[in-house]
């Protein structure tokens, strides 16, 4: 019943306004307007270029300034200081740009617009302006490259040789933390050694992966480098760590990095942000299936104090599941007993 | 003189031209046409009917970000199982959606629907030619458009869903039938569908480029083309080198997908196997991709730029400002184009080294762009602007140029795309310089042409309704998305509440899914006015603009060969708008130098002598011909 209340209702409306319409053109040909060059409709749409420059406007800057703090998302991370440094200065510059050029876009079409007594400017060219707004913005952009491009090579450059080394491997729906444990050295992965109990394919033939253990946070030490290198087993995912300003791809076949150094403790920042709920978090970025929205890892950053107690608690896979190791050679096979009668 | 020997020879070409007229039916004139107009209008009405489908799909998914609680259960009938038992939405249908909202859009309507319409339309009418090089061509172009049309559509209907990987449908996931639903019989279609698309444009690309070489009228020389004219041919020529190699890309992931080779595959444990692939990279994909993708996005905005300065250029009344620096600059934009795709991957894994590299050479690109933006500026700057619906879509067209333009210099430095890359900042950026720009380049060239396409006007108020909402409404959809951006949303989301950095911004999600909602709405005033016009419009004058190009000397209904006569020669650029001395505000392209003493420049004064002398040369030989005929 509604539905067909509904359906007239919008039938009446769409004849309404098909009547006013009619109306309206027949009107303007009684009148001859259809006949002239610009009607009065040309003044009010100059009217309305100028009217949205000044209200968009005023609603950009009310709701920048109003919201900043909602949408500026808090900093933990050494480079990131920089990257969010480059990217105010970017801001600046493109927004001195930006109003400018919004403001003579909207204020000319008011200034010039049609009069019937008036004759435009013939003006082709000019070489020198030419030249002055080619020359202009390649400086000006060239400074902002520079800028970008010394923090991309630091950021970039090989990680120092102390970082802490945490492997993240990205499968549908989840990521993998993997430890080197305490020699700080990942043993060697396969990835046809993957099953049920091995999600990251580790190869246990390797002595350095006797060590190894995995842990449902990412826990990383505050002022110190992390390296994270970064896998996937199955299609592309990539690493999101809105706060310590970090992405990257995790690509299957070939293993990428990111290294960093975070700035604060979680404690730090839920006292700073006055959150006691806050969590460093990583997100997948790059499309991966039906559960891409769900890939969450939470981030612990802790003094380094703490980051060492916490390190010498974990127990390496071999020793939560020593079935991994059944199938080793003799040798390894004892080396690997070794390192589980340490942990007990 | 010249419109003189037109008349008297135009009785010999019209018998000639009456031989393959009157043959026309039905389906030689409106289905199997070589008409170029006809074709443009092909293009231009299924760019249309792709238009509302992918906006359609849009507000499907901006529901389900805007409104997550929704129950969608009205939306069974139509999209039936993909609507659960408790009326959510599939996740791996909201993939497929926005992975077809994106197809659609990029490919069927920005590039065919645009360039596709314009180009067919206009080049031959704006050059003097009576039809495209190659008018069977041109007629399969458009039906390899339309076969991949019905293709992409039937994969919007299986049970496994159309491709769901996003546009850019990057392997592995793309080519892993394990990974996700679409992957499947949808990804086959989509590889098919695509592989007709690029026949399509590359057929279509081969005549633009022919004709605008080979088949311009006598005086039309490259200086004196149409800035619609350059930017369709540069258009051709990027997308003749770029697509083959979307179809390269598309060729190897058939192999990997059907065929067991290993290009974009390593490494893979999958669904609980190891697969046998090894040695193959899913960079190597993004590479070829890219190469396409990213003049794909100059193919898709040239054309509205060039547009758009023909646009500018008759409304101001003025001749457009630095018509030889906006060529360099097209030209420009055209090479660079080639030479910045790696931007696309800073954090995919590739060297760091390249994406130094390519953030130099992105930032050049800007540079060209901003010199158009502040020649539109002075175009308009002491004009007599008019505002029809056509000027009006075009100023848009500029401010979304700025404002998506300069989103791309942050995201064009590698530094700052660390953070920003594959987030709601980028989908805002490409949103509005690249979807919304070309989109209002579309409409402002229908707006404009619409009288020679179908001899009647539009209705000019409902234009004005038409920008303004759209206007506001395409600012309010996109505009939020920086914030949302720069917060840290990551694209193809289907929902944020699970991460506490991204659980906040209902109500902004909201605002943009209402604005959405209200500006594809807006949209509906345009078909009804598009329809309508077409058939009830208000008769068209002959040159209701009262331009300069060519197109306004046709009649008002051209038939195939679009002059009754001879074709006219041309005898000056296509700017001459407001010139000092002359009577009228425009001095059409046909009228010789030598008839407007009153207001040629000093160096034309010099060209009148040699115009003079060619005319003399040609009023002997056309009376020669003339006595030996008789």
């Amino acid at each position: 019943m509604y539905g067909f209340l509904i359906a007239v209702g919008i039938l009446l409306l769409i004849s309404i306004i098909w009547m006013v319409y009619r109306i309206q053109t027949l009107v303007s040909v009684v009148k001859g307007s259809d006949k002239k060059v610009a009607s009065g409709s040309n003044k009010v749409n100059a009217m309305m270029f100028v009217l949205f420059l000044v209200g968009s406007g005023v609603l950009m800057f009310w709701y920048s300034i109003k919201e900043f703090d909602n949408y500026n998302p808090p900093l933990a991370s050494e480079h990131g200081a920089v990257t969010d440094q480059l990217f105010w200065i970017t801001m600046a510059v493109t927004g001195v740009i930006f109003i400018i050029t919004h403001v003579l876009l909207f204020w000319f079409p008011y200034k010039y617009q049609y009069k019937e007594d008036r004759k435009a400017a013939f003006y082709p060219d000019n070489n020198k302006l030419e030249v002055i707004w080619t020359v202009v913005p390649a400086i000006v952009l060239a400074l902002l490259v520079i800028g970008g491009w010394k923090a991309w090579s630091d950021i970039t450059k090989p990680a120092p040789e102390n970082a802490h080394v945490v492997e993240l491997l990205g499968y549908q729906f989840a990521w993998e933390v993997r430890y080197p444990g305490m020699d700080n050295v990942l043993g060697a992965n396969d990835y046809r050694l993957t099953n049920a109990s091995n999600v990251s394919g580790v190869d246990f033939s390797d002595k350095n992966a006797h060590d190894d253990f995995n842990s449902p946070v990412v826990v990383i030490p505050k002022g110190e480098p992390v390296l994270f290198k970064i896998r996937a087993r199955d299609v592309l995912h990539s690493v999101f760590a809105p706060h310590m300003r970090l992405k990257m791809d995790a690509v299957p076949g070939m293993p990428t990095k990111f290294w960093f150094v975070a700035t604060k403790t979680t404690e730090e920042m839920r006292a700073e942000l006055n959150d006691p709920e806050f969590e460093y978090e990583i997100a997948c970025t790059e499309v991966c299936g039906k559960g891409h929205f769900s890939m969450r890892r939470v981030i612990n950053v802790v003094e380094p104090a703490e980051y060492r107690k916490w390190l010498a608690e974990q127990k390496p896979y071999i020793v939560n599941n020593p079935a991994l190791v059944e199938n080793l050679s003799p040798e390894m096979k004892e080396l690997a007993e070794i390192t589980i009668s340490e942990h007990k | 003189m010249a419109t003189a020997h037109t008349a008297t020879h135009s009785a010999s070409a019209h018998d000639h031209h009456d031989d393959h007229e009157h043959h026309d039916n039905f389906i030689t004139k409106y289905i199997f046409t070589t008409d170029h107009k006809m074709i443009g209008k092909q293009f231009l009405v299924t760019g249309i009917f792709w238009a509302i489908i992918g906006g359609l799909l849009s507000i499907i998914f901006r529901l389900q970000l805007g409104f997550p609680d929704m129950e969608l259960y009205w939306l069974k009938p139509i999209l039936g199982g993909w609507i659960d038992d408790a009326g959510k939405l599939d996740p791996n249908f909201y993939l497929a959606l926005v992975t077809m909202h994106g197809t659609i859009m990029v490919f069927f309507v920005l590039t065919a629907g645009l360039s596709g319409t314009f180009s067919n339309f206009l080049i031959p009418l704006q050059i003097g030619a009576r039809d495209m090089a190659s008018g069977f061509m041109n007629m399969l172009s458009y039906w390899f458009f339309f076969l991949s049309g019905v293709i992409m559509f039937i994969s919007l209907f299986i049970e496994t869903g159309p491709a769901s990987g996003g546009w850019v449908v990057y392997p592995p996931l793309s080519a892993l039938e394990q990974a996700m639903p679409g992957s499947g019989l949808g990804m086959t279609l989509w590889l098919i569908a695509m592989t007709c698309f690029i026949a399509s444009s590359l057929l279509g690309g081969i005549n633009y480029i022919t004709t605008v070489i080979n088949l311009r009228t006598k005086g039309m020389s490259f200086s004196r083309l149409p800035l619609t004219i350059w930017a369709f041919f540069l258009t051709a020529v990027i997308g003749l080198l770029s697509f083959p190699v979307l179809f390269s890309a598309a060729l190897l992931l058939v192999f990997d997908r059907s065929f067991g080779t290993s290009f974009y595959l390593s490494d893979i444990y999958i669904g609980g196997e190891a697969l046998p692939n090894t040695g193959g990279s899913p960079v190597l994909y993004q590479h070829l991709f890219w190469f396409l993708g990213h003049p794909e996005v100059y193919i898709v905005l040239l054309p509205a730029l060039g547009i758009t300065s023909e646009i500018i250029s008759v409304n101001s009344r003025k001749p457009i400002f630095g018509y030889k620096a906006m060529i360099i600059s097209m030209l420009g934009i055209t090479i660079l184009s080639f030479i910045v795709w790696a931007h696309h991957m800073f954090v995919s894994g590739m060297n760091p080294f390249l994406g130094s590299i390519f953030m130099f050479l992105t930032l050049i690109i800007a540079i060209p762009s901003a010199v158009k933006v502040f020649n539109y500026l002075t175009t308009l700057w002491r004009g007599n602007l008019i505002f029809t619906p056509g000027m009006l879509f075009s100023i848009g067209l500029v401010s979304f140029f700025i404002s998506g333009g300069l989103t791309g210099i942050f995201l064009g430095n590698s530094a700052i795309d660390i953070q920003l890359h594959d987030t709601y900042f980028v989908v805002a950026h490409f949103h509005l310089v690249m979807g919304s720009a070309s989109f209002f380049g579309l409409m402002a060239g229908v707006y404009h042409w619409f009288p020679k396409m179908f001899g009647r006007m539009m209705d000019a108020r409902l234009g004005y309704i038409h920008f303004w909402l759209t206007f506001i409404g395409v600012y309010m959809v996109f505009f939020p998305m920086h914030y949302i951006g720069i917060a840290g949303f990551p694209r193809r989301y289907y929902s944020w509440t699970n991460f506490e950095f991204s659980n906040m911004y209902t109500d902004l999600n909201m605002f943009v899914s209402v604005a959405a909602i209200i500006t594809f709405g807006a949209q509906l005033i345009f078909l009804f006015n598009f329809f309508y016009s077409m058939y009830r419009g208000r008769v068209a004058s002959l040159n209701p603009w009262r331009s300069n190009t060519l197109e306004w000397t046709t009649p008002l209904h051209p038939k195939h060969g679009n002059w009754p006569g001879e074709i006219p020669t041309v005898y000056r650029w296509p700017y001459d708008y407001s010139k000092p001395g002359a009577a009228e505000d425009f001095i059409p392209q046909t009228v010789p130098l030598s008839a407007t003493p009153e207001s040629n420049l000093p160096h034309e004064q010099e060209l009148v002598k040699l115009e003079k002398a060619i005319i003399a040369d040609e009023e002997e030989v056309l009376v020669a011909n003339e006595s030996k005929e008789s």
